[in-house]
């Protein structure tokens, strides 16, 4: 009987738990009281195990949403303390860092010790778990603390030898007094931080994870870099390359992939002189001819990444003084990559930004000069076929004898599973990424060829730190001349301006001495013949300076000229970028840091300035719809520009997508092995001087296609296909709506980015916006008495989701526009910019 | 008289205990100060469920909740307001039960109270 009259009583309590219990309890009273109180434990005891567990992607629930140390504690007041102290164990003297209103903060130490452990204890306030992320990923410990997704990630980490080549950095970096001093006083300065820490006030994304910030070490900033050194330097495409060499042969490899484009405007103006008698080359391999001669039977590289930088002389600046300008492109993440920084102790201050994980400032200038970045893609990396005397694979066959392999053990956590161990074959060439194609993950990239050795400039010992050490205190063009010869990976076009009225740019680093081509395609690693052979002295890098044209400047096309007499890799950028940028600075004059700002956002297209004549030439009007006819009207009025409304942008890039997509497709998309493209600049050069080329019949149908055939074809699905997704032509056509950008959190969570928004720009155009890749950082530097700098990042100095200063320059960097850089002369100076202060204070025990 | 022992303890101890602490405080106020199951549950419930509303909104409010409406979007929830009842709805359940199992506990150790006969009467 009360059990029906309890069954009634679900109605009226809407909260079960407590009606549960009494309805048990009367059903059979006696042995219930037991049973009740372990029955409701242990209910407690599962609710609180199920929000204190991790179930695959999400949070331990308890922790993270517990107001009290969850992420509710995230969220940073609007209202800031005007003036805090802190008393931090480790430094020798006062800090006072100077926060200005975008919250960057302006370091005054008494000593370089102090400067470093305070550039390492903000940079950790606002970015540890950004710092502690990319270098568990550098470092192959991610699945560590995100469980087995990350595994293949981490074994093709730790099997490229990126732990291998921290290592031997951090040696590096060791040896010398100052970069040790630096970044032993950096990790301090972080682990003070660190241990400062409780469960509440750890970044957001450790709370998420479900894993607890651990102390920092110099190898970390070892690995930082290294992951830079992977970003640019770590692609190859040898592997596609030899599969392209092996189905076309070496007569039609040579043709459509040249070691010089078509196109050129060089770094290094063509026709400057070399003022050094070049070392001698490395003679051609004789495996390396034969690999020519036998193919005589009948992932490619992402566009995107790059960057643009340029100096003009004081001789075309309105001020009389030398003007830099450097902006690197790189995936767009929040937090930023870059962090905005000053640094100022006894003969030391310079301003710019920093890479969270490693101390002094990277790109940026001081009182006396000013410098920048752009990658030179030197070919760095190359793979070795190897010979392996059995199954054992302990001996290796090269310089007509067998060789010893050594093996590396490599342990990988992984969350809540047993630890992977990975034995890696190390030969003298480098670590044997994967010693078969069953070891290799799809997950990994297909250009890492199975059965090959890495040799890779980021595994060789190095202290680049030491460049940017004498950068942040260069005065002149001897010392910054003196910095580059330090610097090894990943190459980069080091630009340069000073108030001594000099500029320069030298494509830098530590060059492998090669014979041409010599890891175009994978070698033959049996024959030492393909070792590299040495190094190009670093005075015979190429390098220009104070050029009669009266600017330098970099687009990551091609360094030199062919007269250059080594061989540094047979492909770079396309030449676009740097086209416009040498006829824009040729034109200028009175150059003022508002006009680079304008041509760092410039749209316009040098592609289609190059092709869009002909393309339209082999369209006939006669046979288009009305739709296809609107478009055309379009194209025509068209300024060739990729601005955000523009409607001819939208059906140039389609077309000319379509154009060559059609063109290589039917020759080059192949299930069986990947092949390397050929590029936008050889299809340019087909197109405009070669349209009889056999290249345009389509070989899938019987019939023979010619050029004028693929371009009209093209026209029409680019038009219909933009039609059938957007409607008639107009607005919903423009360029910025059809390619919105977005800007993602690093570990993409949703309400962690930005929305999506319109932009003008693309890669191959110097504003080279291009989806979630783009300028990372822009910045144009005015010399003289008073050294100006202007600066913008598309993010905010915190990494922390729940801070006013998380996205706040972002708009500034959509319009276009750049932040005066704040750069005190001394800790007492008086600026209305300045919001706080935090006065770092020895801890007397 | 459960609910404000559970509710100043826990607003109390909060930052300097781990969120599962609020179980232990209702579970112990809870046999020292338990009736009724009913009681028990709703005194733990309510207690709770408002100091977790209470602290987060203290965080939130200075916030203008932007950290609260990017989490709500995170977990795929409408709005921030959303947010903060599952937040209080978690806190609530696990103060609720830890209360009501407080309470079984201490009746397997007492003799049957007048308290228990009633309700077996209701």
């Amino acid at each position: 009987m009360p059990v029906v009259q309890s069954h009634s009583s679900v109605t009226t309590n809407k909260f079960g738990a407590a009606w549960l219990f009494s309805y048990i309890s009367i059903s059979v009273q006696p042995y219930m009281k037991i049973f009740r109180a372990l029955f409701s434990v242990a209910l407690l005891g599962v609710l609180i195990w199920a929000l204190q567990t991790k179930f695959g992607p999400v949070p331990p629930v308890g922790g993270f949403i517990n107001p009290a140390t969850g992420f509710w504690q995230n969220a940073e007041s609007k209202n800031l303390k005007n003036d805090e102290t802190l008393q931090l164990d480790g430094l020798q003297d006062e800090v006072i860092i100077r926060y200005d209103e975008n919250r960057v903060p302006h370091i005054f130490a008494k000593n370089e010790h102090d400067l470093y452990f305070a550039q390492g204890y903000v940079t950790a306030t606002d970015r540890l778990w950004q710092m502690d992320i990319q270098t568990r990923s550098a470092g192959g410990r991610l699945a560590e603390v995100v469980g087995p997704d990350a595994l293949e990630t981490d074994r093709y980490h730790r099997r490229t030898g990126m732990v291998y080549g921290a290592e031997n950095s951090l040696r590096g970096m060791m040896k010398d007094p100052r970069t040790k001093l630096a970044v032993e006083a950096y990790t301090a300065g972080i682990n003070q931080y660190v241990r400062n820490l409780t469960i509440r006030n750890y970044p957001i994304e450790f709370k998420l994870l479900g894993y607890k910030p651990e102390e920092w070490t110099p190898l970390n900033t070892a690995l930082l870099l290294k992951l830079m050194s992977e970003t640019l330097a770590g692609g190859s495409d040898d592997l596609e390359m030899t599969n392209t060499l092996n189905k076309f042969g070496a007569a039609v490899t040579k043709d459509l992939f040249p070691d010089h484009n078509y196109q050129e405007d060089p770094i290094i103006p063509t026709g400057t002189k070399w003022n050094f008698t070049p070392v001698p080359v490395p003679k051609t391999s004789e495996s390396f001819k034969a690999q020519m001669m036998s193919g005589n039977k009948p992932k490619a590289r992402v566009e995107g990444i790059g960057s643009n930088n340029w100096a003009v002389s004081g001789s075309k600046s309105a001020s009389g003084y030398p003007l830099l300008a450097n902006d690197p492109h790189l995936n767009l993440t929040f937090p930023s990559i870059w962090y905005q920084i000053q640094l100022t102790a006894p003969g030391v201050n310079v301003c710019g930004v920093s890479l969270p994980g490693s101390p002094y400032v990277i790109i940026g200038y001081n009182n006396k000069t000013s410098w920048g970045f752009t990658n030179v893609d030197a070919d760095v990396l190359d793979w070795y076929q190897l010979k392996f005397k059995d199954n054992t694979k302990n001996e290796y066959w090269y310089n007509n004898r067998w060789n010893k392999t050594t093996r590396r053990t490599e342990v990988i956590k992984v969350r809540g599973k047993p630890d992977v161990t990975e034995q890696v074959i190390y030969t003298h060439f480098g670590p044997v990424v994967y010693e078969d194609s069953t070891q290799k993950s799809r997950k990994v990239p297909v250009n890492v060829p199975a059965g090959t050795a890495l040799r890779w400039i980021a595994h060789d010992e190095s202290n680049d730190l030491l460049a940017f050490h004498l950068l942040n205190r260069g005065s002149n063009y001897d010392d910054y001349r003196k910095a580059l010869t330090y610097y090894s990976a990943p190459a980069q076009n080091f630009i340069f301006a000073s108030t001594g009225k000099d500029i320069a740019i030298t494509p830098n680093g530590r060059y492998p001495l090669k014979f041409k081509e010599q890891g175009k395609f994978i070698l033959d690693g049996t024959d030492a013949a393909n070792d590299w052979q040495g190094w190009i002295p670093a005075a015979h890098n190429p390098t220009v300076k104070n050029p009669p044209r009266g600017f330098v400047s970099s687009a990551n096309q091609s360094s030199t000229d062919a007269t250059y007499p080594y061989y540094l890799n047979w492909q770079f950028g396309n030449y676009n970028r740097g086209k416009r940028i040498n006829n824009r600075l040729a034109a200028m004059s009175n150059i003022t840091a508002d006009s680079l700002r304008l041509l760092q956002t410039d749209n316009y297209s040098i592609t289609a300035h190059d092709i869009l004549p002909t393309l339209l030439n082999y369209l006939d009007p006669t046979k288009l719809d009305a739709t296809q006819r609107a478009a055309l009207t379009e194209l025509k009025q068209w300024n060739l520009c990729y601005d955000a409304t523009s409607i001819g942008a939208s059906i140039f890039n389609s077309w000319w997508v379509n154009v060559y997509s059609m063109i290589w497709k039917d020759d080059f998309d192949s299930p069986n092995a990947d092949l390397r493209w050929p590029s936008r600049d050889r299809t340019i050069q087909l197109l405009l001087t070669q349209p009889k080329a056999k290249w345009f019949d389509d070989v899938k149908t019987p019939s023979v296609e010619t050029c004028a055939d693929i371009v009209s074809e093209a026209f029409n699905v680019a038009v219909n296909d933009l039609a059938k997704k957007h409607s008639k032509p107009g607005k919903g056509w423009q360029w910025g709506t059809i390619r919105p950008s977005k800007i993602d959190h690093m570990a993409n969570l949703p309400g962690f980015g930005s929305q999506e928004f319109s932009t003008g720009g693309n890669s191959g155009i110097v504003n080279a916006m291009s989806g979630g890749a783009g300028p990372s950082w822009r910045m144009v530097v005015e010399m003289g008495p008073q050294v100006k700098g202007y600066g913008v990042y598309p993010g905010g100095q915190s990494g922390n989701p729940g801070s006013f200063y998380y996205t706040n320059m972002l708009q500034t960097w959509k319009e276009g526009k750049l932040n005066e850089l704040l750069f005190l002369k001394s800790a007492g100076e008086k600026s209305e910019r300045i919001k706080t202060t935090l006065t770092l204070k020895k801890d007397r025990h | 008289m459960l609910f404000i022992l559970i509710f100043i303890i826990s607003l109390a101890t909060s930052y300097v205990l781990p969120w599962w602490a609020v179980a232990a405080i209702a579970f112990a106020m809870s046999v020292y100060a338990g009736t009724r199951p009913r009681q028990a549950f709703w005194s733990g419930f309510g207690a709770i469920f408002l100091v977790w509303i209470i602290i987060a909104l203290f965080k939130s409010i200075p916030n203008n909740h932007m950290l609260a409406k990017r989490v709500a979007e995170l977990f795929g929830l409408p709005n921030w307001l959303l947010l903060l009842f599952v937040t209080a709805l978690i806190g609530g359940l696990v103060g609720g039960l830890a209360a009501l199992a407080g309470l079984y506990v201490k009746r397997v150790f007492e003799k049957p109270s007048e308290s228990e006969f009633t309700e077996l009467k209701n």
